[in-house]
Parts: C-alpha cells; sequence; structure tokens
C-alpha cells in the first residue's frame, strides 16, 4: 500500500479522461472529505482578517508593514494546505511506518527547545528562533507523533484480530510512549500543551476500547496529579496567578485579571452583529493581548458580533463533527483512533482557546486551530486535517 | 489493498465513539451559550464599559446664560474669579487627610482652619452645612473671593500646597441693578448631586461632575435654557492613554440668556415700599394683641394686566442670593433655612398663602350674580346678621341701608354677603342638602376664578391655596376627626368646644361656615399671585392669564429667540355689565370706599386705579392685610401678614409704586419723564449682531430717586389722616377699625349660645 495513488485508478470501466477522472465516483476529489476542508479553509480565511485587523496599526511588531501578519498567516495556511496534500500522498498507513522516525525526531525537537537553542516567549520556553522572522515550536508536532505512535500501538493486535481490544502491556506502552515527551514539555514548561496532551491520551484510550479501568484509573490519576502540582508548587507563580484570576477577574484588574477582562469586554461590546471588520475599538486601542495569537477570538467577537463569532464555533463544529464520522467510519481500528485522538486535541484546544477569551476557562498559552496566527501550530492542524482525509480516503468503499 | 470487514470497532469502541461526539458538541454548544450571554444578553453593558475604556472626555464647561430684566439690565450673569479649590482625592492621599495642608491654606485665605475643614467634607445624612453635596472627585471650591496676592502664593508654592489649586473661573453673579434684589425670584444654584447625574443621564441634557444646577426661581425653572451644553471633546486612547483618534467633539454651546418681564427699576421700587410698609407697620399699635404689629412677612407682585407678565414680585423677608456663589456658609444656611430664621428663601408671592378678608367679595359679587341676584339690587347693608342665636356683625356695625352689591364692594358691607350666601346656603338644603347636587354657587365661583390651584406661573414650587367647599371639609373632617373628637368637649375651653363642634359636624356645611366664607374668612386660602391674575382680570375685561415672567429665550448668538408669549388661563364667570359694575365699584373704593383715605389727591382722571381692600384673620395672630389694586395696564397685589388693615398698612406702598411707575408727582401732577414705566414694556431689548444685549443705564437707586416725590407724597397722606373729616367721605379703616374687626369674629365664637355680647378681653 503505498499511498493515493493505487486509488486514483478505478478497477472497473473504461479509462475517463481530463476533468471528468477527478470526479468520478471513485475519485480522490469525490472522496476527500469536503465538508471538514471548506470549513478549515474558511477558518484560515476568516482568520487571516482578524490576524490582519489585530496587527495593522501594531508598528512596534508588524516592523512597519500593515501586511506583515496577513502575509505570513496566508503563506502559513499555504503550507498548511501543501502539507495536507503531501499527508494524504503519503497516506496515514504510510505514517504508521514511520512512527519511530517521526517519533524520535519529535522528542529531539522538543529537547532542542530545552538547551541554549531554545527561547521564552510568554514564560514558556518553547520555542526554536529559526531566524527570519520565522519559529517553530516542536510541542505541535508532538501532538501528532504521540497520536500517532500509540494509535500504532494501541491498534496493532487488534487490526490483526488477535484481540478485541487492546491488552493492559499494550496499554502501559503507549502511555509510555506518550508520557515521554509529555515530561520533556512540562519542563519547559507549556502547561497548556501539556493539558492538550493528557486530553490527547484520554481521547485515544477510550477511542481504541481500552479497558474502562484504564479510563477511570487516569482520570483519578489526573485529578490527584493536579492536587500534587498545587500542593508541591511545581507551576511557576504566573501559572498560578492565571488561575486566580480566572477565579476571580476582579482579583487583580490592571495586572492578570487585565487580560481576562479586557477579552470579556471586546467580545463582549460587539453585541449581534460587531463592530464591523477594522472597527473594534477595543482591537484598535489594542486593549487585549495577544490579539493576533491566543485572543484572536476576541477580534472576531468585537468586530463581527455573534454572528462571525457564532460562524467561528459552528465551522469548528463542522470540523469535528466530520472527523467523529471520520472516526467511526474508519476502516480499521488504526484510522479510528488517530481520527479520535485528532477530535480530542482540535476540541479541547478550541474549547479551551475560545473558553478563555469567554471567561469560561483559566488563561493558557493555546492557539484557535487554524485562526490564530502561528506557522507551527497552523502546519501541525493541517497535517493533522491531512491524516483525517487520508483515513476517509482509503477507507474502501463500501458496496 | 484486500477489503478489510468492519471489525476493527467493538461495540465497546463504537459506543465510545459517540460519547465522544456528544461530548465535544456539548462543548462546543457550551461556548455558543456563553457567546450569546456575553454578546446579547450583557451586550449592552459590556458596550458602555468598552466605551468608557478607551475613550477620554475633555469637558469645556459652557456659560451659565444671563438672566435680563425686561429691558436688557442684568438680573444674574457670570463674573470671573479667583477660586481656590482642593482635591479631596489628593488630600486624603496625604498622610492626615490633608489636615496640615488646610491649615496652613486656611492662615493664606484669612479664614479659620475649621472652617476650610467644613467645606471639604462631604454631605450625608447627619453632617450639616456646609459640607460637599457635589461629586467627591470635583475639586470643592473653598473660596471664590481670593485675591491676587493670595492665590499667586497658593501657585508659587504649590508643592507646600499639594491638591489646592487657584485659578480664574466664570462664576455666577446676581448685581441687584439699581438695589433691586429679586432673590426667591432668581433662586439659586448648587452643584448637581451623583443622583441627578443618573436620572439625567440618558435624556438629552446630561449634567457633568462640575455643574451647577438651579435649585429654586427662575434659575431652576428655565435650569436646561440657562445651563447650555458643556462642549465635549471625547478622545480615543489606546491602552497606554495614547491619543489615537479624536472620536467626537462637540464645541460648548453657552446657555441662553433668558429676558424676564422683571423691570428692575419697578421691582427695586416694591421691594422698598414693603419694606417700608412692614417698618411702617411694627410702629402701630394693635389693640387687639396690646402689642406693636409684628408684620413679619409680605408681597407685592406688579403684573401686566393684558398680558398676565410681572413686572415685578417681591417677598418679605429676603436675603442676598450671592450668599449661594461658591458654596454657602454654615452660618448664612442656618440664618437662611434654620428653625429660628424667617424662612427668606419662600417665595410668598407664590408660596405664601392666608385667608383674602374682604379681596375675596369680587368672587362673592360674582357668585350672587350667577345664583340670580340683580347686580343693582337692593340689598339691606344692616349692622349684624344673625343666624340661630348667632350673630355676624358688620364692620364696626354700620349699616348703609339697602344698597347694591356694587356699593357693597365699595363700602365693604359684609351684611349684604352674608345674607346672600345664608340664602344660598338655605337654598341648598342647609345643613343636610337636598339630593342631587347643592348648586354651591359661591364655591363654584371660587374654582372658576382659579382658586384653589396653581396659576401656572413658571416658577417652581407654587402652593395651590384651598377654596374650603364640601368635598374638602370632607376629607378635612375625615384626616382630623380622631384628634377632634378625643380633645373635643362640650363645656371646655373654647378650643375644645371648636373641637367639639368639629367632631360633631365637621365634615358638614354649616349655615355659619358659608356666611365667613362669603366675605374672604375661615378656611380659604389664597396667594398673592392668584389675586393677581383675578384683579387683572377684571381690569382687561375679564380674560385670566397664567402669569409669566420669562419674556423670551434669546440664543447665546443672539440669533434664536423664542419668545414666551402670554397664556390665556380662561374667562372671568362674569358678563359685561357686571363687571362694568364692579370695575365702576372698585373705582369707588378710591375715590370714596375703603381705600380713598390713602388715595387722596390722586389723578384719578388720568389714571382711573381700582382696589379692594382686605383684612383677612388668622387664629392666635394679628391679621392679615391685603391690597388689591389695578388700573387699565397693571394690577398690584400687596399683603402683609400680622400688619392690619389693608388700606393702613399697605396703602401708601401701593400708590407708591404706582407714583413711581406713572411719575405721578406729590401735587397729583404726572411727571412723564420721571415715570419708570407708563406703559408696559412690549418690545424685547435690542440684541446685537454678536448676539450681546444692549441693558440701559440704570439709577444706583431708583427707590431714592423717588423718594423726594415720596416724601411730599407722605406729608400729603398725613394730612390726610390727621384731618379725616371731608377727606374721607365714606367708611374709613383706621386702627381702630382693625381692632373691632378682628374681635368680631372671636366675640361670634365665644357668643354662640350666649348672645352677641362683646366680649373682648
Amino acid at each position: 500500500m503505498t499511498g493515493a495513488n493505487s486509488f486514483s485508478v478505478s478497477g472497473y470501466g473504461p479509462e475517463r479522461a481530463g476533468w471528468t477522472r477527478v470526479f468520478a465516483r471513485d475519485a480522490m476529489a469525490r472522496r476527500l472529505d469536503w465538508p471538514i476542508l471548506l470549513a478549515a479553509i474558511a477558518l484560515s480565511f476568516i482568520g487571516s482578517l482578524l490576524v490582519f485587523s489585530a496587527t495593522r496599526n501594531r508598528t512596534e511588531i508588524n516592523q512597519g508593514d500593515p501586511y506583515y501578519f496577513l502575509i505570513r498567516h496566508a503563506m502559513n495556511t499555504g503550507i498548511g494546505l501543501a502539507l495536507m496534500i503531501g499527508t494524504i500522498w503519503l497516506g496515514h498507513r504510510t505514517l504508521r511506518n514511520a512512527v519511530p522516525v517521526l517519533y524520535g525526531l519529535s522528542v529531539l525537537g522538543i529537547l532542542l527547545v530545552l538547551t541554549p537553542l531554545g527561547s521564552t516567549v510568554n514564560g514558556a520556553h518553547s520555542w526554536i528562533v529559526l531566524g527570519g522572522g520565522f519559529s517553530l515550536q516542536p510541542s505541535e508536532f508532538v501532538k501528532i507523533t504521540i497520536i500517532l505512535g500509540m494509535a500504532m500501538l494501541l491498534s496493532a493486535r487488534v487490526d490483526a484480530g488477535d484481540k478485541p481490544h487492546p491488552d493492559h502491556r499494550t496499554v502501559l506502552q503507549a502511555l509510555g510512549l506518550a508520557a515521554v515527551p509529555m515530561l520533556i514539555v512540562m519542563l519547559m514548561p507549556d502547561l497548556g500543551s501539556v493539558m492538550v496532551m493528557v486530553i490527547i491520551v484520554l481521547g485515544v484510550l477510550l477511542a481504541s476500547g481500552a479497558s474502562n479501568r484504564w479510563i477511570f484509573g487516569l482520570l483519578g490519576a489526573g485529578a490527584l496529579g493536579a492536587v500534587a502540582v498545587w500542593q508541591l508548587h511545581i507551576l511557576d507563580d504566573y501559572q498560578i496567578a492565571r488561575f486566580a484570576a480566572f477565579a476571580n477577574p476582579e482579583l487583580d484588574p490592571a495586572g492578570v485579571g487585565y487580560n481576562t477582562n479586557q477579552a470579556r469586554i471586546a467580545i463582549g461590546s460587539g453585541g449581534l452583529t460587531g463592530a464591523g471588520l477594522f472597527h473594534g475599538s477595543q482591537t484598535t486601542g489594542q486593549f487585549v493581548p495577544e490579539q493576533q495569537t491566543d485572543f484572536v477570538f476576541t477580534v472576531a467577537g468585537e468586530e463581527l458580533g455573534f454572528v462571525g463569532a457564532g460562524l467561528i464555533i459552528v465551522l469548528l463544529g463542522v470540523v469535528l463533527w466530520r472527523a467523529c464520522r471520520i472516526a467511526r467510519d474508519s476502516s480499521d481500528l488504526y484510522g479510528t483512533v488517530v481520527a479520535a485522538g485528532i477530535v480530542a486535541w482540535f476540541a479541547f484546544q478550541s474549547f479551551e482557546n475560545v473558553g478563555m477569551t469567554l471567561g469560561i476557562m483559566p488563561v493558557t498559552g493555546l492557539p484557535l486551530p487554524f485562526v490564530s496566527y502561528g506557522g507551527t501550530s497552523m502546519f501541525a492542524v493541517w497535517v493533522a486535517v491531512g491524516l483525517l482525509q487520508s483515513i476517509k480516503v482509503q477507507r474502501p468503499l463500501s458496496a | 489493498m484486500t477489503n478489510i470487514p468492519e471489525t476493527g470497532r467493538t461495540p465497546r469502541v463504537q459506543i465510545r465513539l459517540i460519547v465522544i461526539q456528544i461530548l465535544v458538541l456539548s462543548l462546543l454548544g457550551t461556548l455558543g451559550g456563553r457567546l450569546w450571554y456575553l454578546q446579547i444578553r450583557e451586550g449592552a453593558a459590556y458596550a458602555k464599559e468598552a466605551s468608557g475604556n478607551h475613550v477620554q472626555q475633555v469637558v469645556d464647561p459652557a456659560m451659565r446664560g444671563s438672566i435680563l430684566d425686561a429691558r436688557g439690565v442684568p438680573l444674574a450673569d457670570n463674573e470671573t474669579r479667583l477660586v481656590v479649590s482642593a482635591s479631596r482625592t489628593d488630600l486624603l492621599k496625604q498622610k492626615d487627610d490633608g489636615k496640615a495642608v488646610l491649615t496652613k491654606l486656611a492662615a493664606v485665605l484669612g479664614m479659620a482652619p475649621a472652617e476650610v475643614m467644613m467645606k471639604v467634607r462631604l454631605c450625608d445624612a447627619k453632617t450639616p452645612q456646609p459640607c460637599w453635596n457635589g461629586s467627591p472627585y470635583q475639586p470643592i471650591p473653598i473660596t471664590d473671593e481670593a485675591t491676587p496676592k493670595q492665590a499667586l502664593q497658593i501657585r508659587e508654592r504649590a508643592e507646600d500646597f499639594p491638591g489646592i489649586s487657584a485659578e480664574p473661573q466664570a462664576v455666577r453673579r446676581y448685581p441687584a441693578p439699581g438695589k433691586s434684589n429679586t432673590a426667591q425670584v432668581l433662586g439659586y444654584l448648587s452643584p448637581v448631586t451623583d443622583d441627578e447625574i443618573q436620572q439625567a443621564q440618558d435624556t438629552d441634557s446630561p449634567y457633568l461632575r462640575s455643574d451647577q444646577v438651579g435649585r429654586s426661581g427662575l434659575e431652576r425653572q428655565y435650569d436646561k435654557q440657562l445651563r447650555g451644553k458643556a462642549g465635549v471633546t471625547r478622545y480615543e486612547v489606546d491602552n497606554l492613554g495614547r491619543v489615537i483618534g479624536e472620536a467626537e467633539a462637540t464645541p460648548a454651546e453657552p446657555g441662553s440668556n433668558l429676558v424676564t418681564s422683571i423691570d428692575a427699576r419697578v421691582q427695586r421700587v416694591a421691594e422698598y415700599e414693603l419694606n417700608a410698609a412692614m417698618k411702617k407697620a411694627r410702629q402701630q399699635f394693635d389693640k387687639i394683641t396690646g402689642t406693636n404689629y409684628k408684620a413679619d412677612s409680605g408681597a407685592v407682585v406688579v403684573m401686566e394686566a393684558k398680558t398676565g407678565r410681572v413686572v415685578a414680585m417681591a417677598s418679605a423677608p429676603t436675603y442676598d442670593p450671592n450668599v449661594w456663589v461658591g458654596g454657602i456658609s454654615a452660618k448664612d444656611y442656618a440664618r437662611l433655612t434654620g428653625k429660628k430664621s424667617d424662612y427668606p428663601l419662600l417665595n410668598r408671592a407664590i408660596q405664601g398663602q392666608a385667608a383674602p378678608g374682604s379681596t375675596f367679595k369680587v368672587v362673592s359679587t360674582a357668585a350672587a350674580v350667577e345664583a340670580g341676584y340683580e347686580f343693582d339690587g337692593h340689598y339691606p347693608c344692616t349692622s349684624a346678621y344673625s343666624v340661630g342665636g348667632q350673630v355676624f356683625n358688620n364692620f364696626e356695625g354700620e349699616s348703609f341701608g339697602p344698597i347694591s352689591l356694587g356699593r357693597a364692594l365699595e363700602v365693604s358691607c359684609d351684611t349684604v354677603f352674608y345674607g346672600l350666601a345664608h340664602n344660598e346656603w338655605k337654598k341648598d338644603g342647609g345643613i343636610n342638602p337636598k339630593k342631587g347636587e347643592p348648586k354651591d354657587y359661591f364655591y363654584k365661583a371660587a374654582h372658576q376664578f382659579g382658586l384653589g390651584k396653581e396659576t401656572g406661573l413658571d416658577l417652581p414650587n407654587e402652593v395651590t391655596g384651598r377654596v374650603p367647599d364640601r368635598q374638602w371639609k370632607e376629607s378635612y373632617w375625615k384626616a382630623n376627626k380622631d384628634a377632634w373628637c378625643r380633645t373635643g368637649k362640650k363645656d371646655g375651653s373654647y378650643v375644645e368646644k371648636i373641637a367639639y363642634e368639629n367632631c360633631l359636624e365637621g365634615n358638614k356645611m354649616r349655615a355659619g361656615d358659608e356666611i365667613n366664607y362669603s366675605i374672604g374668612q375661615g378656611d380659604t386660602l389664597v396667594t398673592p399671585i392668584q389675586e393677581a391674575v383675578i384683579y387683572g382680570a377684571l381690569a382687561n375685561g375679564g380674560t385670566m392669564y397664567h402669569p409669566t415672567i420669562g419674556k423670551a429665550i434669546v440664543s447665546a448668538d443672539g440669533k434664536t429667540v423664542s419668545e414666551i408669549k402670554p397664556r390665556k388661563q380662561g374667562r372671568l364667570p362674569i358678563t359685561k355689565a357686571t363687571l362694568k359694575g364692579m370695575d365702576q365699584a372698585l373705582a369707588g373704593v378710591v375715590t370714596r370706599g375703603t381705600a380713598a383715605w390713602k388715595f387722596t389727591g390722586w389723578p384719578q382722571e388720568q389714571i382711573p386705579l381700582h382696589a379692594k381692600t382686605g383684612t383677612a384673620e388668622v387664629y392666635g395672630k394679628q391679621t392679615t392685610s391685603w391690597l388689591a389694586t389695578y388700573t387699565k395696564d397693571y394690577t398690584v397685589i400687596m399683603t402683609i401678614a400680622q400688619a392690619g388693615t389693608g388700606s393702613g398698612a399697605s396703602g401708601e406702598a401701593v400708590r407708591n409704586i404706582y407714583s413711581a411707575m406713572y411719575g405721578v408727582q406729590a401735587d397729583g401732577t404726572i411727571d412723564k419723564k420721571k415715570a419708570l414705566l407708563p406703559a408696559p414694556q412690549a418690545a424685547l431689548p435690542k440684541i446685537q449682531a454678536d448676539g450681546s444685549i444692549t441693558s440701559p443705564k440704570i439709577s444706583k437707586d431708583p427707590a431714592k430717586d423717588a423718594l423726594a416725590d415720596e416724601e411730599a407724597a407722605q406729608k400729603a397722606t398725613s394730612q390726610g389722616t390727621t384731618a379725616p373729616d371731608g377727606t374721607q367721605p365714606a367708611a374709613t379703616t383706621g386702627s381702630t377699625g382693625t381692632a373691632n374687626r378682628d374681635t368680631r369674629r372671636r366675640q361670634r365664637r365665644r357668643g354662640r349660645g350666649r348672645g352677641s355680647r362683646r366680649a373682648c378681653s
């Protein structure tokens, strides 16, 4: 099985030429999941407008070019699309074979961050600056390799027909595989990414059919771990402050609570239809920090109102809904687990990101998939879309 | 690739995938719900917060408009003063809450430190004036009379005076042209309160923190027009307070000027004469109480008869309105409002009410004609009228035989009205009226004359007075019967007996009530302005106006002039013929009636003057004097509490007011050059192209100018009093008359059941 090529030609009927081939019943284009693709492109497009609105006046970061971030966001989206096509072309099963290499590379990447090569942004030491305005955040790719690696381990014996469910040993191996990069990320410390990875692990285990004991055991361990983290003062002060500000935003309106307060004001003031693109005064006045990345949703809230912000949630819903369908319709457990992992990842990251701007989740530095500015996260989510498409495409046609 | 059957997923996995899907959707639903809550439900609140977030306001206060008299003389305007103010927020930052700074400041200003401290404390329920009732975030003025030297001392040593500023500011001024005071009519300003800011927030004229608001008089009535609109420039700022754009700039709109119908000169004369009349009354001996008259308050209204425009309105006692400017001191505030004060803030021309006495007889006359009695009929004017053992005496026991209603007005014959009222009372069914509506002509007439309700004058807080009709008696009895029945005794003291009577039948219209009412005694209450409306209507042929003081509102640039037109209230319920008869009778009051002794030598041919005197009894007090007069253009009403009879107390004062207006000299000739206002000022003052209003020069004291004439006039009248025979052909009232008049009512009360024995102790 070497990817999509073998599927582009049908096993029956005369050879068709030209564009009709593209739309043939079994053709690649017909078998792609268009709702996901269109929704993701729409989100990226809206994202580019929002990023542009948030940055066009910010001369201190856009190097005097109002289009700096807009162009980059578009470029990132283009690269992301290319990565998606590449992923489809390779196919998720091919990548399963490459898991050891990918896993090794990504762990190496996050280890590099811990060396002097890494840079600190907003308290998280999770970046590798490449120069020329580009930087990489290897922890984004770790999310993918964890999904692929765990899926490979957990589904191997089930897909081979040996067992109905992964046994304890397999589950332990899978957990160990995930634990290594998670520990490293925690050292950065990038708590937000760790939280996403925990949710991914949970999602993957759930979808793999692992025993209920593992699920509840992990949930319990997670709760205990949270208490331990709190009690042992493992968290940095800034992280504790964020949680405190979440619990009581009035605590320090000029300090930590400022972000959440201003974000809520920006969104709340949008009303039904918003102030109009580029007309949000909270945005123009730069009252909300990190507005092109973590707080990009506030631009939508203020300038596009309930209609625009609601559309973003609906588009995210389309992506997640289709991804769930793909997980359920996959021909093998491997595909199911990979899709479920991606669902867990996207769902949690979206909920956390939007939730923190709405004041129902604590502030963590997580980007909104497709919408937020940021190269690495954009690449990672598009690769994930590629994986979903590959699962869909490589599923044999029923009947 | 071989077809892999869908054995990859067991039911367990399928169920879990559905669980994941539901979970994911519910998370998104949560986001959507929260988004709806923030943007739709709470959207308005956040929008407000956002606008407060990034908009900074710079306020340019509007200059308050002036209040001008009919010729353009400013009665209230603005002047620039050096204002020293303290910022509470800055003071509270200091270790001792700014005590040291304030003490130092007091030394520089030559004030007591305690006084300065009191001025900067905040008003609350327990804190008496002086205190600050404006916003605590606004600089609190400590004095507006700083000298340039003091201001320099403070500004040069700014580091010694943190939180203190000394800056020139426009402050209100009441210049009192020609010594006119006009205090209660003008009113006063004080800082806006937080409540008012809240309330006015969404109206088209919101308040600013630094605003002064009109609290009474014209300042309050026309506050919106006078205040103008402060200029506000809203700058959009970013999170660091840097200006990123100008959101909105509204230039300051200076307040409009208010041209009134007040004539400062006539106002001054009226005030002066009222004061003089009160002073003089205090030197008169009251035989009933055995002391001099107290003459503790009074009012005078001069009104244009044909328009209802008020030319002068004075109330005594009075005060200097400038005490309010720049915050009032504790002493001044106590003097104006304290229990021991004589309440000079009251405008007694519209807020003082008393029984009208005989000035009410014009109402009774109209009622009688309405009830079917001929105006020129013959009605017995006996010396007394008795009803069921109760004797109502005519004034001084005089009798004139059968006379017409006109003559009854002229000589103020009480018994004529007693008889008519009693007749009507009987026709209405007596103490237990017939079923259906009793006619109540006398009470209906009072309502038709505009009594018992506001005249609608353009001043706030006018009182209504009272018509003691059946309805009122019923409600008054209901409210008080418990107390009456508790304290009333059949054979107790005077008060107890009255209470006993009231308890039994206080809700019923008794014969005595209606008889007493017919001559303006008893429970009837009227205000001077109500009398002015009635007598003004008699002068102009029967049209009652809503009196007005504001004449025009002129925008600051002079381009928009909105005139305040006279407004008709209704017509007197009198036919032309009756009106003519009453007019003649009231002229007769001046030539040969109750007021004649004060108007000898008046050029009645040239300036026909009409008058009605009144003396109202007040239980436990000396009588209230009334004098209601009119010419063809003006009506002048004067009343003084506890001052004896209408003509005795106010005759000269009213005459002097007319003399000053028409230029009547002591010898009865008319000097048109000296006339202040021989005809009403119809035209508005001239408005210049730049919006300023020209005002003529006004002499230092118009009252003093006329003094020479007045002195001569006084001489003439005093001659008249000393030689009564010949000059006073008809019934005259003097101090003895007053005494008698007063005893009459008491005697009635006491005499009940005991005959008509005079019991004057």
